[in-house]
């Protein structure tokens, strides 16, 4: 995955997030990360560390919360969590099974210190 | 410390400009097709397969993305489409802002079906979204069957699948049912056409689908 960019859209859109008018920096940005989206840890981590600097960023924490696919069989209905490769139910072995979900991209959410918070502390 | 929930895609910026490209599109009458493979499966091939058959009844234009040259825009414009090269400079996928300049650069009140052949490439593009109305993946049987499984994100992210050169299946141990196995797992119900671009095979079923498409006036709209 082109982390880059995603780094970039990443700024962009915890920003956008950040309430106008105040005097804040984000200390910590938690990010859910689908088990079959293609999105490497690392990469993002460094190419946020470039982009970020002097922005109110500049300070943040990457949380990654890696969500495993879930699946679901139509042979036996058993419903199972997939943290490696696609594999058949574990329950009955059959392979008619589906992915139900495991792409997620998402920012979930972000934490803001305000400047004069800061001060005090 | 104060906490701001978001619960929103990380590529939110594309998806919003992708979403302007796509209200364009609409307000001009394009119908548009974003097409994906690996290089070389055959996205350009395709194009040229279709157009002898489209270019009686319908305006097709194209959107044309690579690192470098211009020889796919080339070929798309000898088959009688308007077309457009998009050189990404390295960027290994489209997206919304590159798709946008290729819009800006074609006469859309002129075309009515617009085939955007992204950069071959099976991971990136499919998470970047263009504002097209069906996401079509070429997949093809010299690539092996296994390809379902080793890039799910891809073959979650589409409307719609070709498996091209099925003329060689004869010569390449390519198993049909574990390849449509994986398929059908990551997305199930999805349409696949097996065709051969080089023979023509199965090509007749494909052009009825996205006609009936074009006519229907809608993309799929799974992935929205």
């Amino acid at each position: 995955m082109h982390e880059l960019g995603v780094a970039r859209s990443l700024l962009a859109a915890v920003q956008e997030n950040v309430p106008k008018g105040i005097d804040a920096r984000v200390t910590d940005i938690y990010l859910k990360i689908g088990r079959l989206s293609s999105v490497v840890d690392e990469s993002l981590q460094f190419y946020w560390a470039i982009l970020a600097s002097e922005t109110i960023c500049e300070e943040a924490r990457l949380h990654f919360e890696r969500v495993p696919a879930e699946m679901a069989c139509r042979d036996c209905g058993e419903m199972y969590s997939l943290v490696g490769d696609l594999e058949a139910c574990p329950k009955c072995g059959s392979w008619q099974v589906f992915v139900v979900s495991g792409d997620q991209l998402q920012l979930d959410y972000i934490e803001i210190e305000r400047i004069e918070e800061r001060l005090l502390t | 410390m104060t906490k701001i929930r978001v619960e929103q895609r990380i590529l939110n910026a594309n998806d919003q400009l992708a979403a302007v490209n796509r209200k364009r599109l609409d307000a001009a009458d394009v119908f548009s097709l974003n097409l994906m493979a690996s290089p070389g499966a055959g996205k350009t091939s395709l194009i040229e397969r279709m157009m002898p058959g489209l270019k009686h009844d319908l305006r097709v234009g194209v959107v044309d993305g690579d690192i470098a040259t211009s020889i796919d825009a080339e070929r798309a414009m000898q088959a009688g489409a308007v077309a457009v090269q998009i050189n990404t400079g390295g960027q290994c996928h489209l997206d919304a802002v590159l798709l946008k300049q290729g819009l800006d650069r074609l006469p859309l009140k002129d075309i009515d079906l617009l085939l955007v052949e992204n950069v071959g490439n099976l991971v990136c593009p499919v998470n970047f979204q263009l504002g097209t109305h069906v996401n079509v993946l070429i997949a093809s049987v010299p690539e092996g069957d296994d390809k379902p499984y080793k890039y799910p994100g891809m073959y979650r992210g589409i409307d719609v699948l070709l498996i091209n050169k099925i003329d060689l299946l004869p010569y390449i141990p390519f198993r049909m049912d574990y390849f449509r196995r994986g398929v059908e797992i990551l997305n199930p119900g999805l349409t696949i056409f097996p065709v051969s671009c080089h023979t023509g095979e199965g090509l007749a079923d494909w052009m009825t689908w996205v006609q009936r498409r074009l006519a229907a006036g809608v993309g799929i709209g799974v992935h929205e």
